[in-house]
């Protein structure tokens, strides 16, 4: 079994996952890619939160001007080894302007998360087994960071340039 | 050079708790060997056929005398005695146990050195000209851009699980001592013809099974833009890489399928789109504030003089020293490359003995070349005799730089995972074969690199002459290739035809060499001779002899 962290804490998870040809569950769903597509006008007019499961290989650029409809984007990992969601998460944030809930699923490891968080993820679906407290313990590992990123941090060279001043 | 403010301080010190961290949950069998392996990769960690193997990133391959003497210490204490100096200007350990590294790494800090990002599928340990700041005709130091980029790839949490690892190289000079055209991507330092000094980046280079030369991304960025144009290409070939196929997953196999300039308009796109956003334009102050750190030494006034000396120095100075940019001063390469000796290993003592030379003589500076050879950038050509005296009592004095024995080898099957073919002995056996230093002056440049496997690690395909071990059956085979080069003039060697067997091919080398130095003419090098005449007479003359090792039955 496995739990929601969203907000730095575990929170139950208001999305049924649906799968391809089930039928619809009341309230907020998830669904992939494909199932969005083929029913996007049916889903989008149910007037409650749709979410999307996006593969590695499924760049968010597919879904178009309906990202801002949707309330969740979930990120697979199909491996850890996977990086793609990386880059998908800051294209959401940057690009696609997208502000609901990026979840990250699948194969991802603690040591992962404080990237994940960098990029945009503000949910994960971890094992039951996890701790919240290696949750914090993964963010704040490394105080500093060299680069900017869909976090808005201050980077390392901002915070030389503010010592200056 | 360089020194780490508090936050670089800091960032290098908390990294090695989180490995402290990684390896206590490993050790305890709360991550498996598979979810550990990742991890210790990031941090430069290896397990190899016989033991961990650690790699230490010497940024842009420059070290200080207080660097090199840990380097020592870190051999004796923690190694058996030595280290070796690899072609991305590292330094391994082949012997560390798994419960040191935390505290080896620690040693490392406190000099202000680290293995962060030196394996795994990241990017790789910054590379560049070993002679920057040095060199006589350079357009400008390409470290501190080097730095820079180090510092921005560090940690960068977009990029630490790419499709298969990055290597990036800088150089500053029309003259590529930096194989830049061989590497995932490169930066060449270049005027403009208003005069201003700008970026040429140029990506999808690369060895391993399928070798490319690579193709320019753009031929000229400004500098305040160079970040965003570097992660413009990273992103791309994050986003776009194929991981299915880990033999199709370098970016210069995405580069050449969906062709150059599909992959430039891309780069086009994600890079207008972070220029936009302004976040990683680098300011002109922040540029000025590293390359400080790399101003060029206050060099004595001295007259152009180079003493006289012994054939043995006479010899040494031929080969070995370069031109300077100051009036007086010279560079000297310190070859690792003594004949019968192991292509890159250096010993503790060495180590010790050189930082005390480099104290002496040289400003307290070293490189580290990626032809696995020491340089002393900037020396006083006055003191020459002294440091030649002193290197020849360390039998670091060979004169051999850029010369046949002068090999890059791998590792090769004595010491690495994945080889096929033992590199080494090879190395040693040519080595042997031509240590007649009159024939090896009569043969000139000639760059042989050799491969104990196809990931290339020995850069067998950018050799004059490429050695490529192979297993057929339990038994390691050589192939030869020719006509490769690392240099502005790069190219992809050819291969000649059917292996040779391990105590053939030096003799087939040999072979091949003889049609050079009958064929060339007046100043050619061995690779000029090759490509003016082609490949067939040399073929001809490498299979005079069948080949008589075989594969058993």
């Amino acid at each position: 079994m496995s739990k929601l962290i969203k907000g730095g804490v575990f929170a139950a998870d208001a999305y049924a996952q649906s799968g391809d040809d089930a039928a619809l569950p009341d309230g907020p769903v998830l669904v992939s890619l494909a199932r969005f597509e083929k029913e996007r006008d049916a889903l989008l007019a149910r007037n409650t939160p749709v979410g999307v499961l996006l593969q590695s290989d499924q760049s968010p650029e597919k879904l178009g001007e309906d990202v801002t409809r949707l309330s969740l984007i979930a990120l697979d990992f199909p491996k850890f080894r996977d990086g793609r969601a990386f880059s998908w998460a800051r294209m959401l944030r940057t690009r696609l302007g997208f502000k609901g809930e990026i979840r990250a699923v699948g194969d991802f490891l603690y040591d992962q998360i404080n990237y994940q968080h960098r990029v945009g993820f503000d949910a994960w679906v971890v094992p039951d087994s996890f701790r919240l407290e290696d949750f914090s313990r993964a963010l704040g590992e490394m105080t500093n960071v060299y680069q900017p990123s869909a976090d808005g941090k201050k980077t390392i060279r901002e915070l030389r340039a503010g010592l200056k001043h | 050079m360089y020194r780490y403010d508090e936050f670089d301080a800091q960032f290098v010190a908390e990294r090695v708790a989180q490995f402290r961290g990684q390896v206590a949950r490993r050790l305890s069998g709360e991550l498996t060997e598979d979810q550990f392996k990742p991890l210790r990769l990031m941090n430069g960690l290896y397990l190899q056929l016989h033991a961990y193997m650690l790699r230490v990133a010497v940024p842009y391959g420059t070290l200080s005398s207080k660097q090199m003497r840990m380097l020592a210490h870190i051999a004796r204490k923690y190694d058996k005695g030595y280290g070796h100096f690899t072609t991305r200007q590292n330094i391994q350990y082949n012997w560390p146990k798994l419960v040191d590294v935390p505290d080896l790494l620690d040693d490392l800090a406190s000099v202000e050195m680290h293995a962060i990002q030196t394996s795994g599928n990241c990017v790789r340990n910054v590379t560049a000209d070993h002679f920057a700041g040095a060199a006589k005709d350079e357009i400008e130091d390409p470290r501190p851009l080097a730095e820079i980029i180090r510092q921005w790839s560090s940690l960068h949490p977009e990029f630490v699980f790419l499709a298969r690892k990055f290597k990036i190289a800088v150089g500053g000079d029309k003259t590529d001592r930096a194989a830049l055209q061989w590497h995932d991507m490169a930066v060449e330092i270049v005027r403009n013809a208003q005069g201003s000094i700008g970026y040429k980046v140029i990506a999808g280079g690369g060895m391993g099974r399928i070798p490319y030369i690579a193709h320019v991304m753009k031929e000229f960025v400004e500098r305040e833009d160079i970040l965003a144009y570097l992660e413009a290409v990273l992103r791309v070939y994050n986003q776009d890489s194929r991981r299915d196929n880990i033999h199709k997953q370098r970016i210069k196999i995405l580069i050449n399928t969906i062709g150059p300039e599909e992959f430039r308009r891309r780069a086009q796109r994600e890079f207008d789109e972070i220029k936009e956003n302004g976040s990683l334009q680098l300011p002109p102050e922040e540029l000025a504030r590293i390359t400080a750190y790399f101003a060029p030494p206050e060099f004595e006034k001295l007259p152009d003089e180079m003493p006289k000396g012994d054939e043995a120095f006479a010899n040494w100075v031929k080969t070995n020293v370069h031109a300077h940019r100051a009036p007086g001063y010279a560079i000297a390469t310190i070859t690792l490359k003594s004949i019968g000796a192991v292509p890159g290993d250096a010993s503790a003592d060495q180590m010790d003995a050189l930082a005390d030379l480099m104290d002496r003589y040289g400003l307290g500076e070293i490189r580290v070349s990626h032809e696995q050879n020491l340089v002393l950038p900037h020396v006083r050509q006055k003191d020459l005799p002294a440091i030649h005296a002193r290197l020849g009592a360390l039998d670091l004095a060979t004169p051999n730089a850029g010369l046949i024995t002068d090999i890059i080898a791998c590792p090769g099957l004595d010491y690495c995972d994945l080889a096929n073919a033992r590199s080494i002995p090879i190395a040693q056996d040519i080595a042997r074969k031509f240590a007649d230093l009159d024939r090896q002056h009569e043969i000139g440049e000639l760059k042989i690199k050799i491969s104990g496997c196809i990931n290339a690690c020995g850069h067998h395909h950018a050799g004059h002459i490429g050695i490529l071990g192979v297993d057929k059956k339990g038994v390691e085979f050589y192939q030869l290739q020719l006509g490769g080069s690392g240099a502005e003039d790069a190219s992809i060697g050819d291969i000649l035809g059917p292996a040779f067997g391990e105590h053939e091919i030096a003799d087939a080398v040999e072979r091949v060499v003889d049609v050079y130095l009958q064929e060339r003419a007046p100043g050619e090098r061995f690779l000029d001779t090759y490509r003016r005449v082609g490949l067939a007479m040399f073929k001809t003359a490498a299979y005079e002899k069948p080949i008589f090792e075989k594969t058993v039955a």
